[in-house]
């Protein structure tokens, strides 16, 4: 080292003796905020987690995110109206990220790899009766199991996945991708009594020697709908077309369908008529299509598959070929009231879908349950009113989904776990922790939501959505294919990419590149970063530039 | 565009690196082992994009050259904020003499490495507005035409900053200055003065002219990295926002850059021999009030009353950019 | 090896001998033929690892050697009068960083009027930048010390400012022995720069210094100065046991023995005050001489030792402050401030004015007699000055006077 004539001449780097930092009004902080797609989600599920893994082509890893939360990703991957894909900033931005279309192409890896989940050993497991395996019983059976509770599910019917296998048509959630998904739940040790039906709950209660109890019988009657029919008029509901359908009888229809509502179920009845050979397949609704209850995806494929649609219709009476309808309009309220107008329609056959109803029958003997409106109504942990028996799915509440379902399950068997921990096997164990040591751990804060207006989009590159491919009409028209095609990998990581990683840090470098000041420590991949706030002086640009809001301005105390 | 733009990839090449980008696509500000030219504890004020485009600017050099960069600099905030004694902020081989001379150090420099043998070395000269476009135009546009192995970057901050936000020659017009008060009939800077410097830089007809802004690093590192593959003279003029001149808030700093291409009313290209080469496209557009609300310096076009003659009048200039230049369309 | 040769030309070989390795080149009489001989030496080949850059002015010229010597090189350059001028923001920054280099001073009036004649105006405007000035009085002198000047130069990392009187050295042809390369790189050991921009040590060069500390600085820099006043005379003899010649040093005497009426003056002047003191000497009056060859450092113990006790001293300067009188001769005064001594101070040669014998020997022969004003203007017309401050008195608005005088000598003015 040279000798520095004084003053005019200086060591480089020297300033890191001036602390800027003393400028600072305000400062930046690294935040976790929640992606409103995962807020959306009915099944909790940490979707931005997931794509976080995905986007770097660790789809296993992305799997075991998802599957944390949910046990079935190939079939949510499918049947899942994505809430989240409505919530999805990016839908702001150019198209709502294909989440939807990626969880299945991870849920299918995984069938084809076959991934398994590992099953804790606890200190003490409980024995937990589930009832109903459907999407919530099989949900809750898969979370209580993980955590290394004994499982058993007592399911009436002589095959497992409730509305999953006998409502949705093979034609939107293939079999074999059902039976995989089920199957990986019965691999981790869960036990399924197929054709036990239970018909007095309190009695399988007090004889079984379970500590709870989850209740996920579904809605499986058809609710009726009183039509004045001729004695040769062929009407049947759409609950059992479907179920005798996936049962691989295909009943006998005849040329024209006419289903009568507006639903899901609707629709699915409709398509199944088509594809069963009917020529026409109409739609007969009392209201016009933006109130159908049908999701749109579901109206949309339907239309496209040549279902015709009566908008503001009732049908007033049924012949052997002829239907009777009457118009109807909306009154001020959105309510349809009956014009008096009516006409003629050619109908073989007629399919009620105008909903479906719970079988409350099994709990007659249970004392104190609330059960008003014809659902079994839980508190804020799923437990009924009777202690130890908690209940979810379509059963228990108004959102009548597999997602919805399978996030029942999650949370109770959450609260279940917490139950029996803190207390609900004391009687039986002897050696069981006390109540107090077992406290329910008080529910973490939740995060705020990364809002739109948190992001800072210009970064987002351009990519419009991914669309999914589709099996060729003729086909869908005939078989009971499927319909949506998946993703190959080049899309899936082309869409698990088109992510913004709303309100969680993605590491795309820009504070660490931003900051004036130099004050953003880089800690490397996959570590994030740190503010120096020796230097930081509050510019509060690298909050302003974090293109997914993960930094917060926040005044600094003085 | 010329730099290969990553689309697609969440951020893409947008951002400054990210974890889904090959290490070749990610900046060199992204990397932990970037040089920090220009380093901790510096006395710019918050958010001076000054501060920023000069760590971007010799980081990317030095990573060009493989470490082997003297720079020159002429007087002003960045010379001032950078060099107190005894404290600098430098962590390359750096020289400042006086306001004017930047780029006839520069070429001294460069003379002196060429007659040492030691053209690995590489020189940039830096100043401000008022340092590149007023008072050391004489020895830039001298460097120019002797085509000596100098790049020179040009700060715009559109004011002399160091001194109290005095107009300079790059100062746009209807702006407030210390000078240029926001009073009379035309309040701001006079409409029709002023100089374009990378217009006269390219007539010189040098290798390599570029204009960048720190809102996008890729593009700006890119253009420091074609310039050194380029001996002779070369000009890279950055659009610096000052919060402290412009009466912007310091977070706003980039997001101002940003705007002042967006808008057309700063053209972002490349120019080699004097011809354009290359040009940025605008994303999307936005009108020119998007960016003249944020300033203060500004202010007087929206209150008391809203001045449309001259929004109108700013906008058509930034339209004249944009057909000039050829903004708009695919990049 | 002796040889006939101009001035420019002789100094533009010495200091290619001192093997520079950035030359900025600005053209500005009278100082081009210096730079127009590097300049071809170099495009020839004969001067190597040169690199010699046309600029766009001086201000460009004194900048990019700032930038050089910094880098680590021998740097040099030439310029006059307006040039220096144009320059001088540079010129101060260069001894304020302190850095090595050479430049000659092809001293030349300033205008306006403008003048492409000689005076000391231009060196006398830049005598506290910080810089050493040397003052040759001959052409040999003028390129002993550009050799001597490199040396000082880098051992006391300062610039070093060589003058020598436009057209009156600069053109002048004649006889003179010029330095074998071989002693030259004896004489001069290779550069070896106190800061340097070094990419593997790096330095910021140039900071901005406050109060705290600013006073230190420029104690420093004059400090560096005094060592330089201790170095010149080490230089010059070593000068002299290399090439055998005396020749730089701080100042240099010429007939002082028992002399009581010694003329201080620097440059050319010299060789006419030696004339006047010799042909005054011989009519019995008891003249001297002290040439002053380092005007910074001003060297005033070396001229307290020189003068000893004479009854008078006459400075005879070529420079001139306008509202005070002459610079030299103040400063001689302080050198002075010790002993009573009657000063007389004789501005001469301004503007390229011939300074005869004659009229220096009258000067000096009315100064023994002490009948001599304080202040005299050699040659002075005083009949058109005293025509124009009447016109002046008359009529306070009488347009540039010396467009007036011009007119009233008959002269056409300068456009
Ligand atoms: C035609 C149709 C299409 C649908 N499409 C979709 C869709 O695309 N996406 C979506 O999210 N949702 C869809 N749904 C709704 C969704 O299927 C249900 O909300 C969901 O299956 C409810 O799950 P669950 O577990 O609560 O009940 P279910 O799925 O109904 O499962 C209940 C299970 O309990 C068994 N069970 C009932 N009673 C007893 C008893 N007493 N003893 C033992 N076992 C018993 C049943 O056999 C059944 O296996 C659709 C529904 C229908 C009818
Ligand atoms: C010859 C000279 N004139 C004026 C100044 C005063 N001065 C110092 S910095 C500066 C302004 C610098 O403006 P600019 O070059 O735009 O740089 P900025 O501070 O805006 O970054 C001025 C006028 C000076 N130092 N030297
Ligand atoms: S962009 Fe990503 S994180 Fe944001 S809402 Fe959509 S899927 Fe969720
Ligand atoms: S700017 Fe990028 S790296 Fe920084 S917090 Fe935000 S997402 Fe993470
Ligand atoms: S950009 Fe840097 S200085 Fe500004 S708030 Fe962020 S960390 Fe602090
Ligand atoms: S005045 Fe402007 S350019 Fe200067 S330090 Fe402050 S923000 Fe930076
Ligand atoms: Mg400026």
């Amino acid at each position: 080292m040279m000798e520095r004539p004084f003053a005019i001449t200086l060591e480089v780097g020297t300033s890191r003796a001036n602390k800027t930092g003393g400028w600072r009004t305000q400062r930046p902080v690294y935040v976790d905020r929640l992606p409103p797609c995962n807020d959306a989600c009915p099944a909790g599920e940490n979707i931005q987690g997931w794509l976080y893994r995905a986007e770097e082509g660790d789809y296993e890893g992305a799997w075991r995110v998802s599957m944390e939360d949910n046990p079935m990703p190939a079939v949510m991957g499918r049947v899942c109206y994505h809430n989240c894909e409505t919530a999805c900033n990016r839908a702001n931005l150019d198209e709502a990220v294909g989440i939807n279309a990626v969880e299945r192409f991870l849920g299918d890896r995984a069938l084809t790899g076959g991934w398994r989940v590992e099953v804790e050993q606890p200190d003490l497991a409980g024995r937990v009766l589930v009832i109903g395996a459907g999407p919530s019983g099989l949900s809750a059976a898969y979370h209580l199991r993980r955590r290394g509770h004994e499982v058993t599910i007592y399911e009436a019917s002589t095959a497992s996945g409730g509305m999953m296998r006998f409502g949705i048509p093979a034609y939107r959630l293939p079999r074999n991708v059902l039976d995989g998904e089920i199957q990986r739940i019965v691999d981790m040790g869960v036990g399924i009594e197929l054709g036990h039906k239970v018909c007095d709950l309190m009695v399988e209660m007090e004889g079984g020697g379970y500590d709870a109890v989850y209740l996920a019988t579904g809605a499986e009657i058809a609710r009726n709908a009183y039509i004045p029919a001729g004695d040769s008029a062929r009407i049947l509901d759409a609950l059992s077309l479907l179920r005798t359908t996936a049962g691989m009888t295909y009943p006998q229809l005849g040329r024209s369908v006419v289903v009568y509502g507006g639903g899901n179920t609707a629709m699915d009845a409709a398509r199944t008529a088509k594809r069963l050979g009917a020529s026409e397949a109409i739609v007969v609704y009392r209201r016009t299509r933006d109130r159908m209850p049908a999701h749109d995806l579901e109206v949309e494929e339907a239309l496209e598959e040549g279902i015709k649609m009566r908008w503001l219709s009732t049908i007033k009476k049924a012949g052997a070929e002829k239907l009777l309808l009457e118009k109807m309009e909306l009154d001020a309220a959105g309510f349809p009231q009956p014009t008096g107008e009516f006409e003629e329609l050619e109908a073989d056959s007629v399919v009620l879908a105008v909903g479906e109803e719970a079988d409350l029958s099994l709990l007659q003997n249970v004392p104190g349950l609330d059960m008003s409106g014809g659902m079994v109504h839980v508190d804020s942990t799923m437990m009924t009113s009777y202690p130890g028996l908690f209940a979810g799915g379509d059963i228990s509440q108004a959102e009548r989904t597999v997602t919805a379902a399978i996030g029942n399950g999650k949370k109770a068997a959450r609260h279940i776990d917490l139950w029996l921990k803190s207390g609900g096997m004391w009687a039986r164990l002897p050696g069981a922790p006390s109540k107090e040591e077992h406290q329910p751990a008080p529910a973490g804060e939740r995060h705020r939501i990364a809002g739109w207006g948190d992001l800072n989009t210009w970064y987002y590159s351009d990519a419009p959505a991914t669309v999914r491919p589709k099996l060729d009409m003729v086909r869908r028209q005939s078989t009971f294919d499927e319909v949506v095609l998946g993703l190959d990998e080049d899309n899936a990581l082309f869409e698990a990419r088109r992510c913004l990683s709303c309100g969680n840090c993605f590491e795309c470098d820009n504070c660490y590149g931003v900051c004036p000041d130099n004050a953003v420590v880089k800690l490397g991949t996959g570590m994030r970063y740190e503010f120096d706030y020796d230097y930081c002086k509050g510019c509060g640009i690298c909050a302003a530039e974090c293109p997914c809001g993960a930094i917060e301005m926040v005044l600094e105390e003085t | 565009m010329a730099y290969r733009q990553v689309k697609f990839y969440q951020t893409g090449s947008f951002a400054v690196g990210g974890r889904l980008l090959d290490t070749p696509e990610r900046t060199v500000q992204s990397g932990m082992s970037r040089t920090n030219a220009l380093t901790l504890g510096h006395r710019a004020c918050q958010g001076c994009g000054e501060a920023l485009g000069a760590r971007y600017v010799l980081d990317a050099a030095m990573h060009a050259t493989g470490n082997k960069v003297i720079a020159a600099n002429a007087t002003g905030c960045l010379e001032v904020f950078t060099t107190p004694y005894p404290e600098t902020s430098w962590q390359v081989p750096w020289l400042h003499s006086v306001f004017g001379n930047a780029a006839a150090v520069g070429s001294g420099i460069a003379a002196a490495l060429r007659a040492k043998g030691q053209t690995d070395i590489r020189v940039v000269a830096q100043a401000g507005d008022g340092g590149t476009v007023d008072i050391g135009i004489g020895c830039l546009s001298g460097m120019f035409e002797r085509n000596d192995d100098v790049l020179f970057v040009c700060y715009d901050n559109e004011a002399y900053m160091n001194t109290g936000v005095q107009r300079s020659g790059s100062t746009p017009p209807a702006a407030r200055t210390a000078t240029t008060e926001a009073v009379g009939e035309e309040p701001g800077n006079p409409w029709g003065q002023g100089k374009d410097m990378p217009r006269i830089a390219m007539a010189h007809e040098i290798p390599y002219v570029a204009t960048a802004t720190v809102a996008e690093l890729h593009d700006l590192e890119y253009k420091v990295e074609k310039a050194m593959e380029y001996r002779g003279a070369r000009y890279i003029h950055i659009l610096v926002p000052c919060p402290l001149g412009w009466g912007s808030e310091p977070a706003d700093t980039i997001r101002l850059a940003r705007l002042a291409k967006e808008t057309g009313i700063f053209p972002v290209f490349e120019a080699e021999k004097g011809e354009v080469v290359a040009t940025s496209k605008i994303r999307s557009k936005v009108p020119v009030e998007d960016y003249l609300s944020l300033q203060r310096r500004y202010a007087h076009l929206f209150k008391p009353a809203r001045r449309d003659d001259v929004i109108d009048a700013i906008q058509d200039s930034a339209d004249r950019n944009i057909r000039r230049f050829g903004l708009l369309g695919e990049a | 090896m002796l040889e006939q040769i101009e001035g420019s030309k002789a100094v533009a070989r010495a200091v290619a001998s001192c093997r520079p390795e950035v030359i900025c080149a600005y053209p500005i009489s009278p100082q081009t033929h210096i730079v127009e001989a590097l300049g071809s030496m170099v495009k020839g080949g004969e001067l190597k690892s040169c690199e010699f850059i046309n600029v766009e002015s001086e201000f460009g010229a004194m900048s990019a050697l700032i930038g050089a010597s910094a880098t680590g090189v021998r740097s040099y350059t030439a310029t006059a009068s307006q040039g220096l001028l144009f320059m001088i923001e540079a010129v101060y920054n260069a001894a304020g960083l302190g850095l090595p280099m050479v430049m000659t001073l092809a001293n030349r009036a300033i205008g306006a009027p403008i003048n492409i004649w000689n005076d000391h105006s231009d060196a006398m405007a830049v005598r506290d930048s910080g810089w050493i000035q040397l003052f040759a009085d001959s052409n040999q002198a003028a390129v002993d010390l550009h050799i001597q000047a490199f040396r000082l130069s880098q051992d006391v990392s300062l610039p070093v400012m060589v003058c020598m009187d436009g057209y009156i050295l600069t053109h002048a042809v004649e006889r003179l022995d010029l330095p074998e390369q071989e002693s030259v790189d004896k004489f001069l050991p290779p550069f070896e720069p106190r800061q340097v921009l070094d990419v593997d040590d790096p330095v910021s060069i140039g900071a901005m210094v406050g109060p705290d500390a600013f006073a230190e600085v420029r104690y420093l820099a004059h400090a560096k100065q005094m060592q330089a006043m201790e170095l010149i005379p080490t230089i010059a003899s070593e000068f002299r046991s290399v090439f055998g010649r005396d020749s730089g040093g701080l100042v240099r005497g010429y007939g002082l023995d028992g002399a009581d009426t010694i003329v201080v003056a620097m440059g050319s002047v010299l060789g006419a005050i030696e004339d006047a003191v010799d042909e005054l000497r011989g009519a019995g009056i008891m003249a001297g001489a002290i040439g002053i060859t380092t005007f910074r450092p001003f060297p005033i113990s070396a001229i307290r030792e020189a003068i000893g006790t004479p009854a008078r001293v006459v400075v005879v300067d070529r420079a001139f402050s306008a509202g005070m009188g002459s610079i030299l001769a103040t400063d001689v005064a302080l050198a002075l401030s010790h002993q009573s001594v009657r000063i007389y101070t004789v501005v001469a040669g301004l503007g390229g004015r011939a300074i005869t014998r004659t009229s220096l020997v009258h000067c000096l022969e009315d100064a023994a007699n002490d009948a001599l004003e304080p202040l005299t203007f050699l040659d002075l017309d005083h009949d058109v000055v005293n025509r124009e401050l009447a016109r002046m008195g008359k009529d306070r608005r009488s347009g540039p006077s010396a467009e007036n005088i011009l007119r009233d000598m008959g002269l056409p003015g300068s456009g």
